[in-house]
């Protein structure tokens, strides 16, 4: 039994000890901060794993994003579930206990009953690697095998965001999201609001770039920006800005505009939709993925702030 | 001169690993929540200074070890903030009460 197995065991136990904390956890704040450290775990799982890519986008959405959001709406929920009667009976219960077991089962048999050498498309996706000019194979499937799911994907980002602000009040339409936070300008909180920023846009940029060779990401990089955003919206060392001001929505359309745009000149260029010159398929990619960790950092920080909360122009 | 610096390592790691053991008791046993914040920083704080300083003569490269370092005043700086917040929050809920 190798030292390696003896971590291996631990962390699978942990990972499984904080799954059924988090739904055992009575309050959804305490189930929101167990599935926070859950998905802590399940980065190192997925870092044991070698697939470093996945282990940072869990560890910046899955866990840090998510639960941002979960907690937040876990405040909103506090009153309602405390007004609210002693939930659902047993046999609703029992009911949902089978359900969520039957999912379970359904994919262990999914992933148990895989051939042993399961099919893979990766072989074939590393040798054409080349022809895209990165070196990072996740990038190279994200923004040129794939880049029609990741195109969709920013989409469906701006949905969402679209989906939060429409559940602003008429009067509020347009206005600034959330409460605006007003701490004394000597705290602690505005104090990491101005000192982490600098180091974390650094941060935010470089796993953006680095990601055409190694282990990052815009998404990964985007999820940094907003947490950046979010700290300093936070401490109240800047306000959120009214939703109906004209550069914001330019700069969140950006990412998937620039992508749209690229794509459709890849029709006349390549001969495909989405498809790239090989000669210029690398800058190509980082003309993307720029305005696409704008769209991204703006977008993922916009949806934690929430809809609307005061008018345009009130503090 | 590695032999020495191997039992370095291991002296300075498993004395951040008994300031972890000893914050995590802490927070199990202490009586409210200002102590048990000051067992939790403790245990952040000076336990990941050792691990890291434990893990310097390891790191291989210059920049591996700036990195480490990186890493513990990244900590640092979040958990004395975290500390703080959360700290004043108990305090306000304490005044309430």
């Amino acid at each position: 039994m190798s030292l390696t197995y003896v971590l291996e065991a631990t962390l699978a136990v942990l990972v499984l000890g904080a799954a059924a904390w988090t739904i055992a956890a009575r309050s959804a704040f305490a189930a929101s901060v167990g599935y926070v450290s859950y998905g802590l775990l399940l980065a190192l799982v997925w870092v044991q794993l070698a697939a470093v890519d996945v282990a940072l986008t869990e560890a910046a959405i899955g866990s840090g994003l998510t639960g941002v959001l979960l907690l937040s709406a876990a405040a909103t929920l506090r009153v309602t579930e405390a007004r609210s009667g002693p939930g659902p009976g047993l046999p609703m219960r029992i009911v949902a206990a089978i359900c969520c077991a039957l999912v379970t089962a359904a994919i262990a048999v999914v992933v148990l009953t895989l051939p042993d050498a399961a099919p893979t498309l990766a072989p074939e996706a590393v040798a054409a690697l080349p022809a895209t000019g990165v070196g990072n194979p996740v990038t190279g499937v994200l923004m040129a095998f794939r880049a029609l799911d990741t195109l969709l994907e920013k989409v469906v980002l701006v949905l969402a965001l679209i989906g939060v602000w429409s559940l602003a009040p008429d009067r509020y339409w347009g206005g600034h999201p959330g409460l605006r936070h007003r701490l004394p300008a000597d705290g602690v909180l505005p104090f990491l609001a101005r000192t982490l920023p600098p180091l974390g846009v650094l941060l935010g940029i470089h796993l953006m770039w680095t990601g055409a060779d190694y282990p990052g990401g815009a998404f990964q990089g985007g999820t940094v920006l907003a947490a950046m955003w979010l700290v300093v919206m936070m401490a109240g060392v800047r306000d959120a800005p009214a939703i109906r001001e004209r550069w914001l929505r330019l700069a969140l359309v950006s990412g998937p505009v620039v992508f749209l745009a690229v794509g459709l000149a890849g029709m006349l260029t390549a001969g495909a939709f989405l498809a790239y010159p090989v000669d210029y398929a690398k800058p190509l990619i980082l003309l993307i993925e720029v305005p696409m960790l704008l769209t991204i950092a703006l977008a993922l920080g916009l949806l934690v702030a929430g809809p609307p909360e005061r008018a345009a122009g009130s503090s | 001169m590695s032999a020495v610096l191997d039992v370095f390592t291991i002296i300075a790691v498993s004395a951040g690993a008994v300031f972890f053991l000893a914050g995590v008791v802490g927070l199990l046993r202490f009586p409210d929540t200002l102590s048990r914040l000051h067992a939790l920083t403790k245990a952040d704080n000076v336990g990941l200074g050792l691990i890291v300083i434990g893990l310097l003569p390891q790191a291989g490269s210059l920049f591996a070890a700036l990195k480490l370092l990186l890493v513990w005043m990244l900590v640092l700086l979040a958990g004395s903030t975290v500390g703080q917040v959360m700290a004043r929050v108990a305090r306000r809920a304490e005044v309430r009460r």
